[in-house]
């Protein structure tokens, strides 16, 4: 018996429950993981750094996010006097949603199936596939950038407008860079939907039945676009070592330096919340999504960590980089790097 | 249910678009534009264009209008000097006014309606947009797209030669 597909005009009732669940469980789980991450965080470069980490909060520190989520919530809430209030209250709001958003088509495993009233029921885990899926991420993060230009712009204060005019100016470059090495993808899949995607890598390697173990990630045809990817996804979500806009030592806090309360934590989980995003695109695009040994979402999440301890790792070990660096890396060798890879892939897709 | 999204869709971008011309602020004038394009994007959904409307975000909202908010923040314009552009502002007003006119009286005699095409909701619900629009750019008219690009560049080449002291 094939499994029907809910849809919104047979049976609304029980489409929408399914889809509120669905939002619900990757909304919670993703302010889980935020939450952790900056534990985890904490932890790891404590560790390479001979330190302890935060330990004294319940059981080997692991209540310090909630410790730290219930100070900032009672802190006093502050909008400088000279500070555009109405762009001051969006920024954290706009460089936070667009984060969670990005979360909504990217697919966590295979179908899950249930039957309701005798009828045999698919549901995808994916919060809805989108057939421009690719595209709509990279609009997404294209949207981030107006959190850290408005929070710059708005709060009126020298290092604020510096951080923000950084950030703008290094965001911009790099995203051409990571929606070049994607273009790539997307010639090998000729599909735009993330589940797509996902389903191409399960085949085995080039088609090839002899290594039929391997399967065929994209991360094995398209290394090169890969490593742009994760540099350029690194610089966009300015961690180190491209955090130019929040540089401490010259800049303070850089664009949330005006920042206060509960709206300087929202700055905080969007940096957790990008770099959880980052990590579930990579996984998608270029290790295979949710397949592999385990079940499912297991191993996304497996894939999805196995990320986020690179980007601590990479945080722990690299020195900043000086601005003119940074320019000159994004423009002169990531986008020609780019672009030599999308004509490499294209005359490989012709001549095979 | 359609139509209301889109009468609710269309208030805020006229609503917005409005501001945008009227708000003494220009941060608040490039955050109403951001918001008159967001709308347009719903609108390219609600046309079957989904395509369209992941490009309207990304090349618009997200790099055009960054770009202009770079500016403003750069130059730190403060308040606008508006008293100055009056006459320019109005004589636009009356052009757009007349285009309006125009384009509402092409419409309403017949000349401009029956224009759809080849292009039907079946035919994007088989092949998909996507798929159309690259058939149509890169098949059909590849050659007015190939003087589109060199035009660009050419524009390129003579942004870098102006910005450059010393060639």
């Amino acid at each position: 018996m094939t499994p029907e597909v809910l849809t919104l005009s047979e049976t609304p009732w029980l489409y929408t429950g399914v889809m509120l669940v669905k939002i619900i469980v990757a909304f919670v789980a993703t302010l889980l993981i935020v939450a952790y991450a900056t534990y985890a965080e904490r932890k790891i470069i404590g560790r390479m750094q001979t330190r302890m980490g935060p330990n004294m909060t319940g059981p080997k520190g692991l209540l310090q996010p909630i410790a730290d989520g219930l100070k900032l919530f009672f802190k006093e809430d502050i909008i400088p006097s000279q500070a555009h209030w109405f762009a001051f209250i969006l920024a954290p709001m706009m460089i936070l949603a667009p984060a969670f958003i990005s979360i909504s088509v990217i697919p966590f495993g295979g179908d899950l199936q249930f039957s309701y009233d005798g009828i045999l029921y698919a549901v995808p885990m994916q919060i809805t596939d989108l057939n421009i899926g690719v595209l709509f991420i990279v609009a997404m993060a294209g949207l981030g950038v107006y959190g850290i230009v408005l929070a710059g712009l708005a709060s009126n204060s020298k290092y604020a407008l510096l951080g923000g005019i950084r950030s703008t100016a290094q965001m911009v470059s790099y995203e051409l860079a990571v929606g070049l090495s994607i273009v790539a993808i997307f010639m090998l899949s000729e599909t735009l939907s993330l589940r797509g995607i996902v389903a191409a890598q399960q085949l085995p390697l080039w088609g090839l039945e002899s290594v039929s173990f391997i399967p065929n990630w994209y991360i094995f045809c398209q290394p090169l676009a890969f490593g742009l990817f994760v540099i350029g996804s690194m610089a966009e979500i300015n961690r180190t070592p491209f955090d130019l806009p929040e540089a401490e030592t010259e800049l303070v806090s850089g664009f949330c330096t005006e920042y206060s309360a509960m709206k300087y934590a929202l700055f905080f989980m969007a940096e957790y919340a990008n770099m959880i995003t980052v990590s579930a695109i990579a996984t998608t695009l270029f290790l295979g999504g949710w397949g592999g040994p385990f079940y499912g979402w297991i191993n996304f999440l497996i894939k999805v960590f196995a990320f986020m301890f690179f980007f601590i790792w990479i945080r722990a070990t690299f020195p900043r980089l000086r601005y003119d660096q940074l320019m000159f890396l994004g423009w002169k060798i990531m986008l020609p790097l780019a672009l030599v890879n999308i004509v490499i892939t294209g005359i490989a897709i012709l001549l095979w | 249910m359609e139509a209301i999204l889109f009468y609710l869709t269309a208030t805020v971008a006229v609503l917005s678009a409005v501001f945008v011309t009227q708000c003494r602020n220009p941060v608040n004038s490039a955050l109403n534009l951001i918001t008159t394009f967001l709308c347009l994007a719903v609108f390219y959904i609600m046309l079957e264009s989904p395509f369209m409307a992941a490009i309207q975000i990304m090349v618009y909202a997200g790099a055009i209008m960054v770009l202009i908010v770079f500016v403003i923040m750069l130059l730190n314009l403060g308040l606008a000097v508006k008293e100055r552009y009056t006459h320019g502002m109005a004589a636009g007003g009356i052009l757009a006014a007349l285009i309006l006119f125009v384009a509402n009286y092409f419409i309403r005699a017949g000349e401009a309606t029956g224009t759809g095409g080849s292009v039907t909701s079946e035919v994007i619900a088989s092949y998909g947009h996507t798929e159309l629009i690259g058939r149509a750019m890169f098949v059909d008219f590849l050659l007015p797209f190939e003087i589109a690009s060199i035009l660009l560049l050419v524009a390129i080449v003579g942004a870098v030669i102006l910005s450059k002291r010393e060639v």
